[in-house]
């Protein structure tokens, strides 16, 4: 199961944070620093999974910006860090060549992507075309 | 500053991203565009340009403030309220919250349109959470929307749902959502059955009914409606595998369709078909597969033909073969897709991306329990990994070692591990290492040193961080012992040393829980090393108490250690020091134990009475009732004090004063003290604990007590199987002839695998034969295909420590079964090991041996060979052979068993010399009575004792024998008044005479005077032989001596309780062979000697009487595993009394 997907910078800045079993507003910004700590402690040559406490987390880097998600140990590692990259790559077909920028301006759009591919922890949808679907009928219906 | 923000606007796009930001396709120009110059936007540039938490701080708080407003504001319209949500989940996003803002979300999602709605729901999906009140306020929108015509509305409504819904509002909206089945769109369905799925999660009661529908959702004709049934299946198939088995052809059929790239081609993911949807179906059919022969077969080829399509070198293509090989390993065997799937493995820990590596090393630790072959196969590169820069790899590597680990290389796997630990500092990694190593070390220690040593390491490593279950294991079984007892007192006194040596160093900082064990240790076993005065101990350890690092806990711990440590010395400077230097302290509890030692001091007789050596593991009786406080308490209400209430009373007393008046600061106060005084010492494994705090509530603390000395459910690691005990031997045997050609070991070490050849060998640099002795050392012991045992019954043959003794036995025998199997020479070496004793007394055997011994010169070779199975484990240890030498000797039962039994005449003549055993006369014979023990014995006399239990007393029958041959004139017995019983008649009894080698009796009744669990009654025998002789006795009497059952009717039984006053009520468990309440209740009457004065349902009703005549009900009701007592009396003492006595013989039956 997925516990929480989360987009962070390099800084430390949290983009986007999604928890799929309810955390304290206050652990999760401590969660948070921690996790990209982790993260930022790795180099290249290691591997993208991390055990930290009872869970793991799987993360890649997409220039600045760290994508990180935290699963349970019944969940493959490396089918979710392949969900990371589709995530992204649906992103970038959305936004075509999607940046950290587009992503803090469109908060809500990506949230309701992330919605349609990840629904309590499961990996509920992973077809491009699909994910993409209700969010194109809504901003048609916004354009008109 | 407006000026600034400017700037940074027309600046940051540039910087940070490659083209104009918030353009959505959709929204070229349009909302995205917007946002540039709306708040969101400042409020975001304002972000990104943060360069300190202090800076968000401030920043974070303006704008909810500002939002606060604007929320709030009439004029506010809902398309900006939608802004202001996007601003309101960014402030909590950072870590704020924002809760003003939920019920605007609320709102927003009840009015908005389309895109406004669908943030509405989106904000109230972040904001809340599963249990949140407002969320009520959400259904009828839910509802509405659900209804409405407008299908991106339902499809919102629908993802909402399956996000976050109230259980007990599921009934109005599941019609609506269970009509979305039969919807004529895909996206509907599929939502619909996320939605469902979310139900099952939060209350599968109330989708029972439409499980049918979920079948229809499996055979949709589309492939996301399918794939989101699939969920829902793997959910009720982890529950409950074997009523779905009926599915697996069609799950097969459809991880057919799927691999076989059936599906629409956007379901690919970089050409690979719906690897999600095939992993997700691949652990649906492991879960169906697990030990059913019949369904795995139906698997065989879909899995082969998984196998097979996955070789395209992508990422994703290796996630769906690391599932597919733990489906091959978890389901019924099939040796052909075994073989492909060891080879896929391969692939994975062969690459040279770091990623694969991990996730093989992962695979490999899953499937090596079913074929520990494969960690032969791979074992320079586990070996690699466990000098893997990257802590997770060797992290993940130190797993599968775990798992692999036997009486052969444990020495060197728990050294890793120890590695480990020393350069890690992340908690959770330490504790779960921890917890491993100690549980290894307590399953294979090969001898005691390493044992306690490593346990040392354990304990100072792992810090206050080691879960109590170690130091209270380790702790047990050193008390508890193995089945040697010589053994048992080297292991402590082995421990009692090092743990000196430890507190030798002066500045050394032990953790909490390290000294608490040394404590507890050098208090109990000590004395057991007679070269080092107590004088030293007590000096240690009174520097220890002085120590600023040491907590209260632990002072506590080494208090009691000083207490035992005094108790077996006649004085001591250091103790007398230790109490002048404590009965100041300001630490009351600390002053409490100087006190009590003081005292005890000062009756030395008494105080190793309290404190028995090596008694840690013996039951204590205790008084729950604490009847000995009674006069204490008479005491106390003569003066006038409240009487006592029992805690459930005082609870609901509580509930109705809270209006009136608040309590609390002096509960709290109450329970602190409490808990700093008594319940510490009750925790320990010693038990040792003073019972200062007894005026906690009566039943409480007997259950506490009782608790404490309960075993059940406490793990026994030793008493695990060992890993791959049955290939052990076999294996070692094979390799080690290799190990002596190739010539690459030294005497102690053992040898290589059978995958290395010599020839290999040869050429293989110093770094790699380094790397080499690892991996034989590591991997000795792994099982060979030909695994089957020469003895059939060599699953003993690992070490577990707690049967240590008996497995160096059955070893040997294995052994020497061996040697009259095989031919001589291979066994010819044995000679070196056996000792002496044994050839002397083995005749036959004896011969061969030196036969043996006799043979060609090519022996040493094999002599060699031979050494090698074992010579891990013994490596050259002297004291080991000595061991062995012990337990040889039972080995050869045949021959000398009869050396060791006490011959047949002297047990005759022991015999002899016991008078008569008296018997009770007739007319007492058929009353229920105990068996005649004997209370004391002088030259001339003995007594004997036989309990009768009449309707209306406890008739105690004294028997007096006469041992001499002459006659015993006036013999007088006495009774000595006792405060919790009452002689009826007078307390003495005058024989004028008793004969030569005869027996009188006198019979006494007794009634309990006050109640106690268990009582002494004590008394004396004079009589007048040369001189005047006087002999003492004394009789346990407990409470159940004096309780019968009470036969009343159900009516009577309701118009006592009524009347009666004391109550107490109590929960206790149940263990399954109990099970129902007949079966309670009928343990209690036939143990406890209650009637069963009515069984109505689940509920029973006993009752009994204390003699003379004071009742005690009992009314009894089982749920859920547990029976709940509730006794009442007109005398406060006796239930709880009873309860205890409940609590004992269900947990004993």
């Amino acid at each position: 199961m997925i516990k929480f997907f989360l987009m962070v910078n390099k800084q430390g800045q949290t983009r986007l944070s999604r928890y799929y079993e309810h955390v304290e507003i206050k652990k999760r910004t401590m969660l948070e620093a921690e996790v990209i700590k982790n993260c930022l402690s790795r180099s290249k040559d290691q591997c993208s999974f991390i055990e930290y406490k009872d869970f793991k987390l799987v993360y890649r880097q997409y220039a600045a910006l760290f994508v990180v998600v935290g699963i349970d140990h019944t969940e493959n590692e490396m089918a979710v860090y392949e969900l990371i990259h589709n995530f992204v790559e649906v992103l970038d077909k959305y936004f075509s060549r999607v940046s950290e920028l587009d992503i803090m301006f469109n908060l809500d759009r990506v949230h309701i992507i992330l919605d349609e591919m990840v629904l309590n922890g499961c990996i509920v949808e992973t077809n491009r075309n699909r994910i993409l679907a209700p969010l194109l009928v809504l901003d048609k219906v916004a354009e008109s | 500053m407006s000026d600034v923000v400017e700037r940074t606007l027309s600046v940051l796009p540039g910087l940070l991203g490659q083209h104009d930001p918030g353009a959505g396709p959709g929204g070229a120009g349009g909302p995205g565009r917007a946002s540039a110059t709306s708040r969101l936007g400042s409020l975001i540039r304002s972000i990104t340009a943060l360069t300190s938490k202090h800076e968000e701080e401030k920043l974070i708080q303006q704008e909810l403030t500002s939002l606060k407003v604007a929320v709030s504001a009439p004029t506010t319209t809902l398309r900006l309220m939608k802004e202001c949500m996007v601003r309101l989940i960014y402030c909590e996003m950072l870590g704020y919250e924002a809760s003003f803002g939920y019920i605007h979300a609320i709102k927003l999602a009840q009015q908005g349109n389309l895109l406004e709605k669908r943030v509405g729901y989106l904000a109230v999906s972040l904001f809340l959470h599963e249990n949140h009140e407002l969320l009520l306020l959400l259904v009828n929108t839910v509802v509405k929307d659900l209804q409405s015509t407008n299908l991106v509305e339902v499809c919102m409504a629908l993802t909402v749902v399956s996000q976050i819904f109230p259980r007990e509002m599921i009934p109005a909206v599941l019609p609506l959502i269970e009509d979305k089945l039969q919807h004529s769109k895909e996206i509907i369905r599929r939502k619909a059955v996320q939605a469902l799925y979310k139900f099952y999660l939060i209350a599968p009661n109330q989708v029972q009914h439409i499980h049918d529908k979920f079948r229809k959702a499996l055979c949709d004709r589309d492939a996301g409606v399918m794939a989101a049934s699939l969920h829902i299946y793997l959910q009720m198939i982890k529950e409950n595998s074997s009523g779905y088995k009926d599915l697996t052809g069609s799950f097969v059929t459809i991880l057919k369709q799927v691999v076989g790239g059936k599906l629409p081609i956007d379901f690919n993911y970089h050409s690979v078909p719906a690897p999600w949807l095939q992993i997700q179906l691949l652990r649906i059919l492991r879960l169906l597969g697990r030990d059913d022969p019949r369904m795995s077969e139906l698997m065989y080829d879909v899995l082969d033909e998984s196998l097979r399509r996955a070789e395209i070198n992508h990422n994703i293509t290796y996630a769906i073969l690391s599932e597919c090989v733990q489906t091959i390993y978890t389901i019924y065997p099939n040796s052909e897709l075994l073989e492909k799937a060891a080879k896929c493995i391969g692939k994975f820990v062969l690459s040279p991306k770091i990623n694969l590596k991990y996730l093989g090393l992962k695979a490999l630790t899953y499937v090596i329990q079913q074929d520990p072959n494969l960690a032969l196969q791979h074992q320079m590169t586990i070996i690699e990994c466990l000098d893997h820069p990257d802590p997770i790899v060797k992290r993940e590597t130190l797993e599968l070692l775990y798992r692999i680990t036997n009486g052969q290389n444990v020495i060197v796997i728990v050294q890793k591990m120890l590695d480990y630990l020393k350069e890690t500092k992340e908690e959770y990694a330490i504790i779960n290492l921890v917890g491993k190593i100690a549980e290894l070390a307590e399953k294979y220690a090969p001898n005691n040193e390493w044992f306690i040593q490593t346990m040392n390491a354990v304990f100072s490593v792992g810090g206050d961080l080691v879960h109590t279950d170690i130091p209270n294991n380790f702790l047990r079984l050193l008390a508890e012992g193995f089945d040697d007892g010589k053994e048992d007192d080297k292991l402590r006194m082995y421990a009692v040393k090092s743990y000196l040596a430890l507190l030798e160093e002066e500045d050394a900082l032990y953790p909490q829980k390290f000294l608490q064990v040394m404590s507890w240790v050098l208090g109990e076993y000590s004395s057991l090393v007679t070269d080092v005065d107590p004088e030293v101990i007590l000096t240690k350890l009174h520097s220890l108490l002085k120590k600023t690092f040491v907590t209260s806990e632990t002072k506590v711990w080494i208090m009691a250690a000083v207490t035992k440590i005094a108790s077996r010395t006649s004085s001591s400077k250091a103790v007398d020091e230790l109490i002048q230097e404590f009965s100041n302290s300001l630490d009351t509890c600390m002053r409490q134990y100087a006190f009590e030692l003081k005292n005890l001091c000062e009756d030395k007789a008494l105080m190793k009475n309290l404190l028995p050596f090596d008694a840690s593991c013996s039951d204590m009786v205790v008084d729950a009732s604490l009847s000995f406080l009674d006069g204490f308490v008479a005491e106390g209400l003569g003066r006038g004090a409240a009487p006592y209430k029992p805690h459930h009373q005082r609870q609901e007393e509580k509930l109705s004063q809270e209006k009136a008046l608040n309590f609390e600061p002096y509960r709290l106060s109450f329970a602190s003290s409490v808990s700093s005084s008594g319940i510490t010492g009750r925790q320990s494994p010693t038990g040792l604990s003073f019972g200062s705090d007894t005026s906690v509530n009566s039943a409480e603390t007997g259950h506490k007590e009782t608790s404490t000395l309960k075993l059940e459910g406490v793990r026994k690691l030793w008493g695990k199987e060992g890993y791959l005990p049955k290939k052990e031997n076999k294996e070692g045997k094979e390799k080690e002839p290799q190990t002596v050609s190739c010539g690459s070991l030294s005497a102690g070490q053992v040898g290589d695998p059978p995958a290395l050849r010599s020839d290999q060998v040869a050429s293989i640099s110093e770094e790699d034969k380094e790397k080499q002795q690892l991996a034989s050392t590591l991997f000795i012991g792994l099982g060979s295909n030909a695994g089957v045992s020469l003895m059939g019954k060599a699953d003993t043959a690992t070490q577990k420590f707690k049967r240590k003794s008996k497995i160096n036995e059955i070893q040997h025998s294995e052994e020497v079964s061996d040697f009259q199997n095989s031919t001589v020479s291979d066994f010819g070496p044995l000679l070196d090991t056996v000792p002496i004793n044994v050839e002397d007394s083995e005749g036959s055997l004896h011969t061969r041996l030196r036969k043996a011994s006799l043979c060609s010169s090519d022996i040493v070779e094999d002599n060699l060979a031979f050494e090698m199975p074992q010579s891990f484990k013994k490596s050259g240890l002297d004291e080991r052979l000595s061991d062995n030498r012990l337990s040889q000797s039972s080995l050869f039962a045949d021959s000398n068993i009869e050396i060791f039994q006490p011959s047949p005449s002297a047990q005759c003549e022991s015999a002899s010399k016991t008078p008569l055993v008296p018997s009770l006369p007739e007319e007492l014979e058929e009353l229920t009575h105990s068996e005649v023990v004997e209370l004391c014995q002088s030259d001339a006399l003995a007594l004997y004792l036989c309990k009768v239990w009449t309707d209306d007393s406890l008739l105690l029958t004294v028997f007096v024998s006469n041992k001499t041959t002459a006659v015993l004139n006036a013999v007088n017995l006495v009774f000595e008044e006792a405060e919790h019983f009452q002689i009826l008649e007078s307390p003495s009894h005058q024989f004028p005479v008793i004969e030569a080698k005869s027996v009188e009796r006198c019979q006494k009744c007794v009634w309990m005077g006050k109640i106690c669990s268990q009582g002494f009654l004590s008394g004396s025998v004079n009589y007048q032989s040369e001189m005047e002789m006087h002999l003492d006795f004394s009789i346990t009497l407990s409470l159940m001596d004096f309780i019968r059952p009470m036969e009343m009717t159900t009516e009577d039984f309701g118009k006592l309780w009524l009347s009666l006053s004391n109550d107490v009520k109590q929960n206790i468990k149940m263990s399954s062979s109990q099970g129902s309440l007949s079966a309670a209740l009928n343990t209690l009457q036939q143990k406890l000697k209650l009637h069963i004065v009515d069984v109505i349902g689940n509920e029973g009703i006993l009752a009994c009487q204390l003699l003379p005549s004071v009742p005690c009900l009992l009314h009894c009701r089982t749920h859920s595993g547990m029976l709940a007592l509730w006794f009442r009396s007109p005398c406060s003492a006796l239930p709880d009394g009873l309860l205890y006595q409940c609590q004992k013989v269900m947990e004993e039956s």
